[in-house]
């Protein structure tokens, strides 16, 4: 490859002294070499240093606002409280009278994203066989004092995933809910 | 009989061309990327699939981190310089703290900060290198002394002043922040009827 090399045999005895010829040509291998290594340094930085960002719309909060609260079937609401150390809860319906749980489940692909999956379905072909296709699941997200941010993003990115466009963020409590959050796993 | 010789062909390539389409695209790279600044208060982003991208401009970011004292800090960080020396002038007349014009220069090629107003000048004179080492105390977010809140109305003041658009406001959370800081934050927000706002994160690995 390299062709540095002088392009001239033995000199010519006892002839005129000759410069030597050089050849022009320079190996450039390297040079590209390095060239494109910065260039995929920069392409790859450059793309990745801009974070992500996700949209957050919360309902107006207006202490003045005296619309009444909108009553909902309580066959479409999803409950999920976010406890200490990742612990979540979950259950559909009233917490007196739940359709199904409250239970554990974890985070993630194989936890809640498949439950949330299930439920949506379920609550989809309740809202047909009423006639009313387009009313989805509502899903409420109660994270406590203890939770951390982490678990709201985590959360609030698995309604992004699973596609539920109803969902609110309520940080309030009843009793019984305390309980069940606070409630030490076995 | 002749043999028939085979043409040796040379293994070299002209290299020229490429190099000169490698280092073209080099200068490029090289002149589109921001460097990236060191952080004043670092955070550990929960991460998430979103795909969005902030914005450059109009944007006022919200940092909630844990400092090395261990404590809860709100860092505020606005981009664009001439909406940052704007808000900078409203700030200075609201608490009666008077800013130079070196000041203000200096302010709008600042990042993110955590200091109340009447520590802020001690901030803008020290050497970027320095800012990060300091330990910056945090904005006061309470009730009593909400400068967070004036802070962000007098930014979106100045947003919509100069470039005519409402600011962006974008909360960057450490991701073992509690939920009570995060939703005072929120609340402050919510306050002044922002109800839109962006969560940053990082992204997600693609098996998740």
């Amino acid at each position: 490859m390299a062709e540095l090399n002088t392009g001239d045999g033995g000199g010519g005895k006892g002839g005129k002294v000759r410069s030597k010829k050089q050849n022009s040509k320079v190996d450039l291998t390297a040079m590209v070499d390095l060239a494109f290594l910065l260039i995929t340094f920069f392409m790859l930085t450059t793309s990745l240093s801009k974070p992500q960002s996700m949209d957050l719309s919360l309902p107006d909060k207006d202490p003045d606002d005296k619309t009444p609260p909108v009553k909902v079937d309580e066959n479409r609401t999803m409950t999920v409280m976010l406890g200490e150390n990742n612990k979540m809860v979950y259950y559909m319906g009233l917490l007196s009278a739940p359709k199904i749980g409250p239970k554990d489940i974890a985070y993630g692909k194989d936890g809640i994203r498949k439950e949330l999956l299930t439920q949506k379905k379920a609550v989809l072909a309740y809202s047909t066989a009423l006639g009313k296709p387009k009313n989805g699941i509502i899903v409420i997200i109660k994270p406590t004092k203890k939770s951390n941010y982490r678990n709201l993003v985590d959360i609030l990115d698995e309604m992004g995933i699973s596609g539920v466009d109803t969902y609110a963020i309520v940080p309030e409590f009843t009793p019984e809910e305390t309980k069940l959050i606070d409630k030490k796993p076995e | 009989m002749a043999k028939i010789k085979m043409k040796k062909k040379s293994t070299s390539t002209d290299m020229t061309a490429m190099c000169d389409v490698a280092f073209l695209l080099l200068t490029f790279f090289i002149l589109t990327a921001t460097a990236k600044v060191p952080e004043a208060l670092p955070v550990d982003m929960p991460s998430s699939v979103a795909q969005t991208k902030l914005p450059d401009s109009d944007l006022a970011i919200i940092t909630i981190g844990t400092g090395k004292d261990g404590k809860s800090k709100v860092f505020f960080d606005i981009k664009g310089r001439e909406i940052r020396k704007k808000t900078l002038e409203g700030m200075g007349a609201k608490f009666g703290v008077t800013f130079s014009e070196d000041d203000k220069t200096k302010f709008a090629l600042m990042d993110d900060f955590g200091v109340p107003i009447t520590n802020l000048k001690q901030i803008i004179d020290m050497k970027a290198a320095d800012r990060t080492k300091a330990d910056q105390p945090g904005i006061p977010i309470d009730s009593l002394d909400n400068q967070l809140k004036e802070w962000l109305l007098v930014s979106r003041r100045a947003a919509i002043d100069i470039d005519d658009k409402e600011l962006q406001i974008a909360i960057k959370g450490d991701a073992k922040e509690q939920y009570p800081q995060i939703k005072k934050i929120m609340d402050i927000l919510q306050d002044q009827k922002i109800n839109s706002f962006n969560l940053v994160t990082g992204t997600r690995g693609k098996d998740f």
